[in-house]
């Protein structure tokens, strides 16, 4: 495993140490331990499958490690508020629910009761949809935006209750290429000014690469970090997978060329792991 | 003074004291449909309201076997069905989960009317029973809507967020099965309430029709709530009216039912509201955001 450049152990936001989970027989993931600081861009990359949801869904305390331990910002066994943004959300173009509305209910979504509108309520919901470039669209059904404005309104939703850390799962997939990188440029604004350490999933390490602060890159369940040319390297990547690995640069994209691994083919022109039976 | 209005209010409409409890029972049910309705079409679980509308069949005519109130066969055999399926995890259910209870319902159905000799108390299971309800028992169904409407808004924040995404919802700690046992709850209370007004057959028009009316008219799920409600007591008051009018009608043999006219009426402002805010611009928009995106 490569390590980090040197942390500063009072900025620790997450520590994630030696977490193993075996779902129904099969290890989903092995011995994963890796860090992030404050106002850090961490990519968690790797194909369909290596296990990035689970180890999302471990940090958010969904699934329990089979061992291994998770502690947030001071040592905390227990998890504190994390900003989430689920993959894959399908919004019903049929629900009557502004982006605005959405947005709201990420300050107080979990409370019983009917909502109570105030002035203070709605400059903060304004001011965040600023924030994410949302104002625009704010009025409108969230089920008729567009995947890159959706995707902006549940960013806006995750950070409202002012989270210390933002996880996202692939929240690239199905964007096009401008929208990618719009949500890409307006995370790394947020990690940076708002000092909320950023934690993203992707098969498609590209769009991050400018971004990226650390790494972490998961095969098969098992997991290479520290930052970007640590990480993404023949050397390091062989040693993760545990048989030869060419890393290729190709213009400014970064190819990785898996060979004889029992991993699942990938095919795609996005994809930037190349997996080769 | 309102004279030009008395060729559609026939002699003693307002006098007549079950017309009253018609008006109010209606106007109560309708307005804890909409409430309940609106979150039934937002979580696409409009089958499963019919589903417990047809299973409740078989409770209500149970009950007149046993001589208790229709009502209380529909709430029992509902929250029982209610409970069954989340037991078993059956959130959006098909047909082939419902012949079991359809097969008891007929069976009791056919039961009623040979032991009653009339066939009244099947008339009543399936068309509802608003004009011949006892006055004793309309502060039942008030207490039965305050609590059904009551978990609904309660509840209203976590299960907006759980309907939405229930990802989104578990992160934000929201106990998503739970609000979705209490939703199931409610939703079996209302299509009970429902049933006795205006019928097992007819029930779920009610629940749905006002609802997906109000989803095409208004950006807002709280608006959207109340719209259903007010479509609902629109449609039945007007229903009642008209199934009171109707007695002299053809075939004057004691009138329309009040179901027909309810559901005739939910069903025309549903077709007006696709007209005026209808699909057309919604499709366009949605094409551009599929381009975008």
């Amino acid at each position: 495993m490569v390590q980090s450049r040197g942390a500063d152990e009072t900025a620790e936001i997450l520590h994630v140490d030696g977490v193993s989970v075996t779902l129904s027989g099969r290890e989903i993931l092995h011995d994963v331990t890796f860090h992030i600081n404050a106002g850090e861009f961490t990519g968690l990359i790797g194909s369909n499958g290596a296990g990035k949801t689970t180890l999302l869904r471990v940090i958010l305390g969904l699934i329990t490690p089979t061992s291994g331990t998770v502690r947030f910002e001071g040592g905390a066994r227990r998890q504190p508020h994390i900003g989430y943004v689920p993959q894959r959300i399908t919004l019903d173009p049929d629900m009557p629910l502004r982006a605005r509305d959405l947005v709201g209910l990420g300050i107080d979504g979990q409370r019983f009761g009917l909502p109570w509108p105030s002035a203070a309520r709605r400059r903060r919901v304004d001011e965040m949809l600023d924030s994410v470039d949302a104002m625009r669209f704010a009025e409108s059904r969230v089920g008729n935006l567009s995947g890159g404005e959706q995707q902006r309104i549940l960013i806006a939703h995750a950070l409202i209750s002012r989270p210390r850390l933002l996880l996202l799962d692939e929240p690239l997939a199905n964007l096009d290429i401008g929208s990618e990188q719009e949500v890409v440029d307006l995370l790394s604004r947020i990690a940076t000014q708002q000092q909320i350490a950023v934690l993203i999933s992707t098969h498609d390490m590209n769009p991050l690469l400018p971004v990226m602060d650390r790494i972490v890159y998961v095969a098969a369940g098992r997991i290479a970090t520290g930052t970007t040319d640590e990480v993404v390297s023949s050397e390091s990547l062989t040693k993760l997978y545990g048989h030869h690995v060419d890393v290729i640069h190709v213009h400014d994209r970064v190819l990785v060329v898996a060979g004889r691994t029992d991993a699942a083919l990938q095919h795609g022109g996005n994809e930037s792991i190349v997996e080769l039976v | 003074m309102l004279g030009f209005l008395s060729p559609l209010f026939e002699p003693g409409f307002f006098s007549n004291a079950p017309v009253q409890t018609a008006l109010l029972v209606g106007g109560i049910v309708a307005v804890v449909s909409g409430i309940v309705g609106t979150f039934t079409v937002m979580r696409g679980q409009s089958f499963a309201g019919h589903s417990l509308a047809d299973i409740g069949t078989a409770g209500g005519s149970a009950s007149f076997l046993l001589g208790i109130s229709p009502l209380f066969g529909f709430v029992a055999m509902n929250l029982m069905a209610a409970g069954v399926m989340e037991w078993i995890g059956i959130r959006r259910p098909r047909g082939r989960d419902l012949g079991a209870a359809l097969g008891l319902a007929a069976l009791l159905l056919y039961l009623d009317t040979t032991a009653s000799s009339t066939t009244g108390a099947t008339i009543n299971v399936l068309f509802g029973s608003i004009f011949t309800l006892p006055s004793s028992l309309v502060p039942v169904i008030a207490i039965f809507s305050v609590v059904a409407a009551g978990v609904v808004l309660a509840m209203y924040r976590p299960l907006l967020l759980s309907s939405v995404s229930s990802d989104l919802a578990t992160a934000q700690g929201v106990r998503v099965r739970l609000v979705g046992i209490g939703y199931l709850g409610a939703l079996a209370v209302a299509v009970s309430l429902s049933a006795v007004t205006i019928g097992a057959i007819l029930s779920t028009a009610l629940l749905i029709g006002p609802a997906a009316t109000a989803l095409r008219i208004t950006n807002r799920t709280g608006r959207a709530a109340v719209i259903a409600s007010a479509i609902g007591v629109v449609a039945t008051w007007l229903g009642v009216l008209l199934a009171y009018d109707s007695y002299y009608w053809f075939p004057s043999r004691g009138g329309w039912p009040v179901s027909f006219f309810v559901v005739t009426l939910v069903f025309l402002l549903y077709l007006v509201s696709q007209i005026r805010f209808g699909r057309g611009s919604r499709v366009q928009r949605a094409g551009v955001a599929a381009q975008a995106g």
